[in-house]
This record gives C-alpha cells, sequence and structure tokens, in this order.
C-alpha cells in the first residue's frame, strides 16, 4: 500500500471511529437504540477477538490443521494467566517468556 | 454527594482515572510497538493512533495490513470492534446531548472505554450534579494523555527493537487479554468458540473474508443461544405459575 492509500484508510476509519463514539451524543434528541441491536453487539467483542486469535495460532490447509507448536503452547499458557490474573503486562511477559524459552531449547 | 464546582468535577474526573492509568499503560505500549514493527514509519504510526484512539481496532487494522487483506476488510474489521461504542454513545446521549458543539465534538472523539464506565456509575446514581461533563471531560483527556505518551513510547522503543523477536506475537496475546473477559455465559463462550472455529476452517478464503463470516456466525450462534435460554426460562416461569 503507498503512503497516501495509508493515510486515507486511517484517515476514513479514524472518522469512522468518530462517528461511533459520537452518533448518539451528536444527533439533536436523545435517540434510543433498537433492543435487537442492543442484543447482536453483546456478541461482537466475543466473535470478533476470538476470529482474530485463533487464526492467528492454528490453520486449516488442505493436508489439515496447521500450527506452530511453540506459539500454541505459550498462547495456552498465556490464556491461563489472562484467564486468572487478568493482567495484560504479565500475560504478555508469560506468553512471550513462554515463546522466547521454547525457541531456544528447540 | 454531587460537585459544586466545575473544577472540583474536573479534578475529580482525573483522580478517578489515574489509578487505572498503569492497566492502560501496556496495552499503549504495545500497541505502538506493533504499529513500528508492522512497517509503519514513526509517524505515520502517531498519525494513525491519533486518529485511531482505539488499541485493539488499531492492533486488529495492523495484523490485517501484514496479512495483505483487502482494504474493505480491514475498513469493517476496524470499525466493527469499535461498534461498542456506539452504546456507549446512546447511554451517555441523555447527559452529554444538550452540551454546545465544542463540547460534544471534543468529548465525541474522547470517548473511551474507561472513561464511559466510570461516568456512567455517577451519572445513573445522580451524583453528577450540573457538572458531570467536567467530571467526564477530565476523565477522558487524562485517559487520552496516557494513552497517547505510553504509544508514543511503544512506537520509539519498537523502533530500536531487532527483528527475531517473534514480537507479532504480541498481537494474538493481546486479543487473548481482551476476549477473556468477555466471556462472561454460555452465550459469550459458544459465540467465541463458533467464531474461532469458522475463522480457522475459513482461513483461506480470498480478502480475509473468512473473518467477517466467522464474526457473523459467532454472532449469530450466540443469539440463537441466548433466545434459546431465554424461551426456556419464560416456559419454566409459566410452568410454575399455573
Amino acid at each position: 500500500m503507498s503512503d497516501t492509500s495509508l493515510w486515507i484508510l486511517f484517515a476514513v476509519i479514524g472518522i469512522g471511529n468518530f462517528l461511533l463514539r459520537g452518533c448518539f451524543i451528536l444527533l439533536p434528541g436523545s435517540q434510543r437504540q433498537p433492543v435487537w441491536l442492543n442484543r447482536a453487539l453483546r456478541f461482537v467483542p466475543a466473535s470478533l477477538l476470538a476470529a482474530l486469535v485463533f487464526p492467528a495460532l492454528i490453520r486449516l490447509q488442505s493436508e489439515g490443521l496447521e500450527f506452530d507448536w511453540h506459539r500454541l503452547l505459550a498462547a495456552l499458557i498465556a490464556a491461563g494467566v489472562a484467564w486468572k490474573s487478568k493482567n495484560m503486562l504479565l500475560t504478555l511477559g508469560v506468553g512471550m517468556g513462554v515463546l522466547w524459552g521454547l525457541q531456544y531449547l528447540d | 454527594m454531587s460537585y459544586s464546582t466545575a473544577s472540583a468535577a474536573w479534578w475529580a474526573g482525573i483522580k478517578a482515572l489515574l489509578p487505572i492509568a498503569p492497566g492502560i499503560v501496556p496495552f499503549g505500549l504495545v500497541t505502538g510497538v506493533t504499529a513500528v514493527k508492522s512497517g509503519l514509519a514513526p509517524d505515520t504510526a502517531l498519525g494513525m493512533t491519533t486518529l485511531f484512539y482505539a488499541g485493539s481496532s488499531q492492533i486488529a487494522a495492523l495484523q490485517l495490513m501484514r496479512d495483505d487483506a483487502a482494504i474493505p476488510v480491514i475498513l469493517l474489521t476496524a470499525l466493527v470492534i469499535n461498534l461498542r461504542f456506539m452504546m456507549y454513545s446512546a447511554s451517555l446521549a441523555p447527559y452529554l446531548g444538550p452540551l454546545p458543539r465544542r463540547w460534544k465534538w471534543p468529548l465525541s472523539y474522547m470517548l473511551s472505554d474507561h472513561a464511559y464506565a466510570l461516568s456512567i456509575l455517577k451519572y445513573r446514581n445522580n451524583s453528577m450534579g450540573d457538572y458531570g461533563h467536567c467530571f467526564f471531560a477530565g476523565a477522558a483527556l487524562s485517559m487520552w494523555l496516557v494513552w497517547m505518551v505510553s504509544a508514543t513510547v511503544g512506537i520509539i522503543v519498537g523502533a530500536q527493537i531487532p527483528p527475531g523477536w517473534s514480537l507479532d506475537f504480541a498481537i494474538p496475546l493481546v486479543f487473548l487479554v481482551l476476549l477473556i473477559p468477555v466471556i462472561q455465559d454460555s452465550p459469550s463462550l459458544v459465540a467465541a468458540l463458533v467464531a474461532g472455529s469458522v475463522a480457522v476452517s475459513a482461513y483461506s478464503l480470498p480478502y480475509n473474508l473468512g473473518l467477517m463470516l466467522a464474526a457473523i456466525s459467532g454472532i449469530s450462534a450466540g443469539l440463537w443461544l441466548e433466545s434459546r435460554q431465554l424461551h426456556a426460562a419464560s416456559a419454566t416461569v409459566t410452568e410454575s405459575e399455573s
């Protein structure tokens, strides 16, 4: 991607983010959101984040499942740490540490 | 107890945010590091951070750019992750909506998870008085400063980190930390599992369309299970009443 198209893409996303944040605040009168939309939005983070995490660790190819066991093991341990601690710094430290350890040993 | 002056509310907003700043800094750092490690020039990385002002959206866009995803997929993913801001916007609208534009525009740009969570509690307890927007502004602006400073440090530091440290692995790790707390009940667990499995199976679809397919499948699965549970619950209530 060229530098110009990169900046255009970022600007469009920036404006989009601003409109998402401002939509109900900036509009005159305070509209209410439809209930079905609220119900669907509740599942957006879980679905989208899982859809971003899983293929970074495991991929389905024509020959079957393909994965890097270093990364998969490090991610599973990091998931346990994230679940117990909810701490980003600790999770990143443990996840990266396990990955580096496994790469060093292998 | 409500705030009697604008400056009392403003300082209370800043003081409310400061204790959670240490939790924000690592995310800002990682976002900055990821941006330069994805090949962006430092000034482009800083511009992206300022324009997005949304970490998970930015990291997702960076990952998709690495994967050479189609531009509409990058755009859609970056915005869909932020759909939650619409919910915040709707719930703050009764309080912030009546303000003049010179307040509403900057406050809309600075709306964040943390500023929202801190302010809505106080609004709902009726403890804001006439200066709620000053409390919100204090919390939102200090959040913005913490974010921008930590991302800038990440951009500077990231440029020094040699390749071969597998730092791209920080991306799925960040998403894991964000994913785990949003799994609060069985419908959200099912949504995550379905979306994850579809994303893995559909990975080879062109333009990363598998990601969109996965998200839609996950949301539908979550909605389906939730309405089944609601249905079952209301059936039990009717039975016990009869």
